[in-house]
């Protein structure tokens, strides 16, 4: 390896310097350079033109020469342009606008994928809202530590995830009513659901039993009790009398949750028979949510197609997304007991519904029905830190190789 | 012509057609590898058998073709480790293991880390890693002393040198070349230094490339998802070569900020790292090795890696567990492949459940609540019925009784009506099994 010292070439011209280090390089197949200050330019044009100044055949190309300092190159964001957006959905209603809440929630409007933000920060923030039950259902033990004493009474459980877990929303499950079980009447479903919405002041989510006649029959009296509140009703599924089902929301004010099987087809279709009664703000689209370790691939592939469609003009599949991310304890890996190395499964139940949730968020879930508390915090943290854009340093991170752990 | 097809759909690799590479064919071998090279270059980390390659991404979403190669996980230590510790540790993550629908999930790779800045320490560490694991390793310093001493104990084992920076890179780059290594090049948030450093990395003749834009995993954590994001696209999507190359990702970096607790450290690394799996890292330098927090992971990394375009289902017909006699139960399930895996793992979990026939059920790979929901695209009483009679269960066992999927609850009327067998609705979730099996068979047969 040849060397040129520095002060012999700062005197000659960029081209006779060009010609001379081709010169070199004839010889040595390769050049260093130390401790130069040169402009890239003055170098390229001396390079590029080889041939003029030795026989081509013994050069090495030009390219070859190594480079002694960082070539400067800009970075151009790859934005891309999306002819749809998704409609903006209001949740509930504060008393100006017919409702008693304290404050309304508006989701969805995203111009862009999930958090793409350098194209454009999504104009609303995901919704965390809490799963609270009327009915006492079996409960991993990892979460039931936390609803405590509150197990059969759903105001003071949802009075508890406001007051203690600060969650935005709740989703009201109203799991009694299933025939199969407690049976509870419509008329008393509608009286647990205005005693929470007296005993806190967020909007609500209205959770049905799966049964398609029972679940209209209970919608159709809370619909009507509730008038006004804005409910988000959990929810109309293909299996249900959809046009009965969407004229008791529409009558009273509510909005529909539209609940498929992970069919993005399934999906269009039904939201399509909504619009025949609903108008698209008052419709949040659910394309249903395995945990993970079960299914959440398809989960996470189907919301992140049906995100991109619309984005790219689908017309039918332009809502917020919503994730019943509480579905993650359906794994036992969440909350069994496991061999030690495993444990504390206290840790790796809530993780497990963390990471559900987080694969939703990256794929464009605007509401999220959750239960754990350390879940949600950390959800809620997360959103936090997606939406704002914080000046970072990167020295921060710069040295976590010597860091001492 | 199926050659071709497969060519297209990346089942089969363009090597597996020898003439290719006769003399006579160069130039169609070099169009044709122009058109199927992935644009996000493979890598590969360590040498023979424990091999890892690294990217060799096609698309940046997965449902566009596949994802290849899944985001490998380096666990680190460093060469300030006391010595047993140092062993205990590398055993720990070469033994982490989880079996998840018939596969083993493993961890990858051992990242050293110099926190002593000392050559000769960071050798003896090389050296005892090395000699103690068959996994690929990373060398992490941001010193090329240090580093070259120890790619003098792993030469031959191809490990990634981490990291060229703005300061250091023409010295990494010289290691890279003369110990034949892949190169990690580290420009924390800032993607036009990164491009910078990525094309004179290229012009000096280092060919293999792993990019990372820096893990904030605090404050500047939507940054971290921009980069990861916007480098994906540009690869995939605008075909950029000079960032064509696998993204590291370093969750570790949630352990810088001293003041937090170990646990606080260790959850948020975990989650990071789990947005990262789905935002297109290719490789993640972890600390933790904790189960609690590497099992959420690694199965996270085995669904997102998952081949879309594969069937999702499993033989349909009779298993047959354990001792299965003439008076165990008989049950059904859909043969998608979740839902089987599931049932049979609780079957296999405890002694009561672990003798019985399960009849496999050909849904075409659909789960029972999707099956019955879509009623004659999907399960239908009568699809139960000619299983039982093909099977030949009925000369297997005494009795007539069926157990069902909870989810399945509403066909059970019309089953009965047409076989004859008496229907037991069995349990929504299948962790339920073993003990439905307990209270509603056996307890009762002993009434």
């Amino acid at each position: 390896m040849k060397s040129v010292k520095k002060g012999d070439e700062r005197k000659k011209s960029a081209v006779k310097f060009g010609i001379e280090l081709l010169e070199l390089l004839r010889a040595s197949g390769e050049i260093r350079l130390e401790d130069m200050d040169i402009e890239i330019g003055d170098l390229e044009i001396a390079l590029l033109q080889p041939t003029t100044a030795v026989a081509p055949s013994k050069v090495v190309t030009p390219s070859k020469v190594k480079p002694w300092k960082i070539l400067q190159l800009t970075f151009t964001p790859p934005i891309m342009e999306y002819p749809g957006q998704i409609v903006e959905v209001k949740l509930g209603a504060t008393k100006g606008e017919g409702g008693t809440r304290g404050k309304s929630i508006v989701i969805g409007g995203e111009k862009c994928p999930a958090f793409y933000t350098f194209e454009k920060t999504p104009p609303h923030a995901p919704v965390v809202a809490c799963d609270v039950f009327d009915t006492e259902i079996p409960l991993p033990k990892t979460l039931k530590t936390h609803v405590g004493d509150a197990i059969n009474d759903p105001a003071a459980w949802a009075k508890r995830c406001v007051d203690k877990f600060g969650v935005e929303m709740l989703t009201l499950n109203l799991t009694s009513i299933d025939p199969s079980k407690k049976n509870t009447s419509p008329r008393e479903a509608a009286k647990t659901v205005e005693e929470v919405l007296q005993a806190v002041d967020v909007p609500l989510a209205i959770g049905g039993c799966g049964d398609p006649e029972k679940d209209l029959a209970v919608f159709e009296k809370v619909t009507e009790v509730a008038e006004g509140e804005r409910l988000l009703i959990s929810s109309v599924s293909p299996y249900m009398d959809v046009k009965k089902t969407a004229e008791t929301i529409k009558k009273h004010g509510h909005v529909a949750l539209a609940l498929t099987g992970m069919d993005i087809n399934e999906a269009r279709e039904l939201n399509h028979k909504l619009y025949e009664i609903l108008p698209r703000e008052q419709i949040i689209m659910d394309t249903s949510t395995a945990a993970l370790g079960y299914g959440l691939e398809f989960t996470f592939t189907v919301m992140e197609r049906v995100r991109l469609a619309a984005l790219m003009g689908d017309y039918e599949l332009q809502h917020p997304m919503s994730s019943g991310t509480t579905n993650a304890w359906f794994a036992k890996e969440a909350w069994k007991k496991m061999a030690p190395k495993w444990e504390p499964r206290e840790l790796r139940g809530p993780m497990w519904e963390t990471i559900t949730a987080l694969t939703g968020i990256l794929a464009g879930v605007d509401y999220f029905m959750m239960m754990h508390p350390t879940a949600i915090k950390t959800v809620k943290d997360v959103i936090e830190r997606l939406m704002n854009k914080e000046a970072i340093e990167p020295e921060k991170i710069a040295d976590w190789i010597t860091m001492n752990i | 012509m199926a050659f071709a097809t497969k060519l297209v759909s990346r089942d089969i690799a363009l090597e597996m057609c020898p003439p290719l590479f006769s003399k006579e064919y160069e130039e169609a071998y070099k169009a044709l590898w122009k058109l199927l090279k992935p644009p996000v270059k493979e890598i590969i980390i360590g040498k023979g058998d424990s091999a890892l390659k690294i990217g060799g991404q096609y698309v940046m979403y997965r449902h566009e073709l596949t994802y290849f190669n899944p985001t490998a996980i380096a666990i680190d230590v460093t060469d300030e480790l006391p010595d047993e510790e140092l062993l205990k540790r590398i055993k720990e993550v070469g033994g982490f293991s989880y079996t998840y629908l018939g596969e083993e999930l493993k961890l990858n790779l051992i990242a050293v880390r110099s926190t002593s800045d000392d050559p000769a320490k960071f050798a003896t560490t090389v050296k005892k890693v090395t000699e103690n694991t068959n996994l690929p390793v990373i060398l992490c310093s941001f010193n090329p002393n240090v580093l070259q001493a120890g790619l003098e104990h792993a030469s031959g084992k191809r490990p990634l040198i981490y990291a060229a920076t703005e300061k250091n890179w023409e010295d990494m780059a010289k290691l890279a070349l003369m110990y034949k290594c892949p190169l990690a090049v580290f420009a924390p948030n800032n993607l036009n230094l990164l491009k910078s450093m990525a094309k004179t990395l290229i012009d000096y003749g280092v060919e293999n490339l792993i990019l990372d834009p820096g893990t904030f995993p605090y404050e500047g954590l939507i940054n971290t998802m921009n980069n990861f994001t916007m480098l994906r696209r540009i690869s995939c999507n605008e075909g950029d070569e000079v960032l064509g190359f696998p993204l590291i990702g370093t969750p570790i970096a949630a352990w810088k900020e001293q003041e937090r607790a170990k646990e606080a450290a260790e959850w948020t690394e975990t989650y990071v790292a789990s947005m990262l799996i789905t935002r297109y890292a290719d490789l993640l330098i972890m600390h933790s090795v904790d189960g609690w927090a590497l099992l959420p992971l690694t199965i996270l990394r085995k669904n997102l890696y998952t081949d879309p375009r594969k069937p999702t289902a499993v033989e349909p017909g009779l298993r047959t567990f354990g001792e299965a006699d003439e008076n165990s139960p008989v049950m059904f399930t859909t043969n998608f492949t979740l839902t089987y895996y599931a049932v049979t793992s609780e079957i296999e979990s405890s002694d009561t459940s672990n003798k019985c026939y399960l009849l496999v059920v050909d849904t075409e790979g659909i789960g029972v609540q999707s099956a019955v929901a879509r009623a004659k695209r999907g399960l239908t009483a009568e699809m139960v019925a000619e299983a039982i009679k093909k099977s030949g269960i009925e000369e297997k066992v005494k009795h007539r009784k069926l157990i069902i999927p909870g989810m399945a609850a509403q066909l059970s009327a019309e089953i009965e009506d047409l076989t004859g067998w008496k229907v037991l609705v069995g349990p929504s979730s299948s962790s339920e099994l073993p003990k439905f099996l307990e209270e509603h068979w056996y307890r009762k047969k002993e009434n």
